[in-house]
């Protein structure tokens, strides 16, 4: 039932949508072409934010800097009963999407995704986003450089998320 | 903010690497994520274009007028700096529904526009850059909490990795959501309160 509502979200939103315009006697298709190419202007404004962040973010992982504070983080985390295995994913998901669906998939292969860790994997990755990414997309998009409380804000958000999912899974 | 986060990065990477022995594969995984970030970028072009595309029919045929009407007393609650008609209220709607819904791709072009409607009242510096204002920080710190209901994406990674039951992280993910969401609502309200605390 859900699989099914899901795959017919997306053609459902399009017909509606497109439906209404016609039916309000809107010439869609020049509506269509005027919004087209303002995205297509907003993906050129944000594309230098996504290429210094996404270098950033692979020299950070490959550096190997992530995987030692993963392991630093190993004690604290037994003492709050976080699982060791959930330590990266919970680090990469703050950066980057791609990283942490591959981390992800990668826990899927090893405990199946219906054990503990690939449950609270899969609850984590769906309750949280990916917190540096939006930030640097979105002030970025507008040139702020005093972001006042919305790291912390986010930061505490996506906190309660990772320790809700992990309640609930582990 | 953002200068030292991304410069922080790339120091952080670069040293811990140097002292490491791993500068070829840091190298590498520079070249390599700039040129993923191209191609992302190359896969957003469509996505992103289409949803703005349609959008914007939606928009002109006075669709989303109506489904901004509707969100009125959530975004009264939660942006009460904002005046009834300023524009920003319009693609803060928009990119709320898209992601409750799921369409992260067709959030994002609204969110880009909801941040430069908000960016006419924030405080401009010397060098150019501006301050936050409350509204972009709820509206980022909301937008992070992550909205969206049915995490359609990891059902289809778990079927495909063998679940018997995919769509078992439905009903935790959904709570484990409400708890974000509720949290990111909770904060921002704190510190509002606290601002016009030390007002009075």
């Amino acid at each position: 039932m859900i699989a099914w509502l899901s795959q017919i979200l997306v053609p459902l939103t399009v017909g509606y949508i497109v439906g209404f315009g016609l039916l309000s006697r809107r010439p869609v298709f020049d509506d269509f072409l005027a919004g087209a190419m303002s995205g297509l202007r907003t993906v050129g404004e944000i594309l230098p934010t996504l290429i210094g962040l996404m270098a950033a973010v692979g020299v950070l992982r490959a550096s190997g800097l992530l995987d030692a504070i993963a392991r630093v983080l190993e004690t604290p985390a037994a003492w709050l009963h976080f699982p060791k295995e959930l330590i990266p994913l919970s680090l990469v998901r703050l950066v980057s999407n791609s990283a942490a669906t591959g981390l992800a998939l990668d826990l899927f292969t090893r405990y199946g995704p219906d054990s503990p860790v690939g449950m609270a994997a899969s609850v984590l990755l769906s309750c949280t986003e990916t917190v540096f990414y939006c930030l640097s997309m979105y002030f970025g998009s507008i040139h702020v450089g005093k972001t006042r409380y919305a790291v912390p804000g986010a930061l505490f958000a996506t906190g309660v998320g990772i320790a809700v999912s992990i309640l609930l899974t582990c | 903010m953002l200068n030292y986060l991304w410069s922080g990065m790339l120091a952080a990477g670069l040293i811990w690497a140097a002292v490491f022995g791993r500068l070829g594969a840091v190298t590498q995984a520079l070249l390599d994520s700039a040129r993923e970030a191209v191609e992302l970028g190359i896969g957003m072009l469509g996505v992103m274009a289409f949803w703005c595309g349609i959008l914007e029919i939606g928009r002109r045929a006075g669709l989303i007028d109506w489904f901004t009407a509707r969100m009125e007393p959530i975004l009264d609650f939660l942006f009460p700096e904002l005046g009834r008609r300023h524009p920003a209220r319009q693609p803060i709607a928009v990119n709320m529904i898209a992601n409750i819904l799921g369409l992260g791709m067709a959030a994002t072009p609204a969110g880009l526009e909801a941040m430069k409607q908000l960016a006419a009242d924030a405080k401009v510096l010397e060098d150019g850059k501006s301050i936050a204002t409350d509204s972009m920080c709820t509206f980022l710190i909301l937008n992070i909490s992550s909205l969206q209901l049915v995490p359609i994406n990891m059902i289809a990674y778990r079927s495909q990795y063998g679940s018997v039951d995919a769509q078992a992280v439905i009903g935790p993910a959904l709570l484990a959501t409400f708890c974000s969401t509720a949290a990111a609502v909770l904060f921002c309200k704190l510190v509002h309160a606290k601002k016009a605390v030390r007002r009075w």
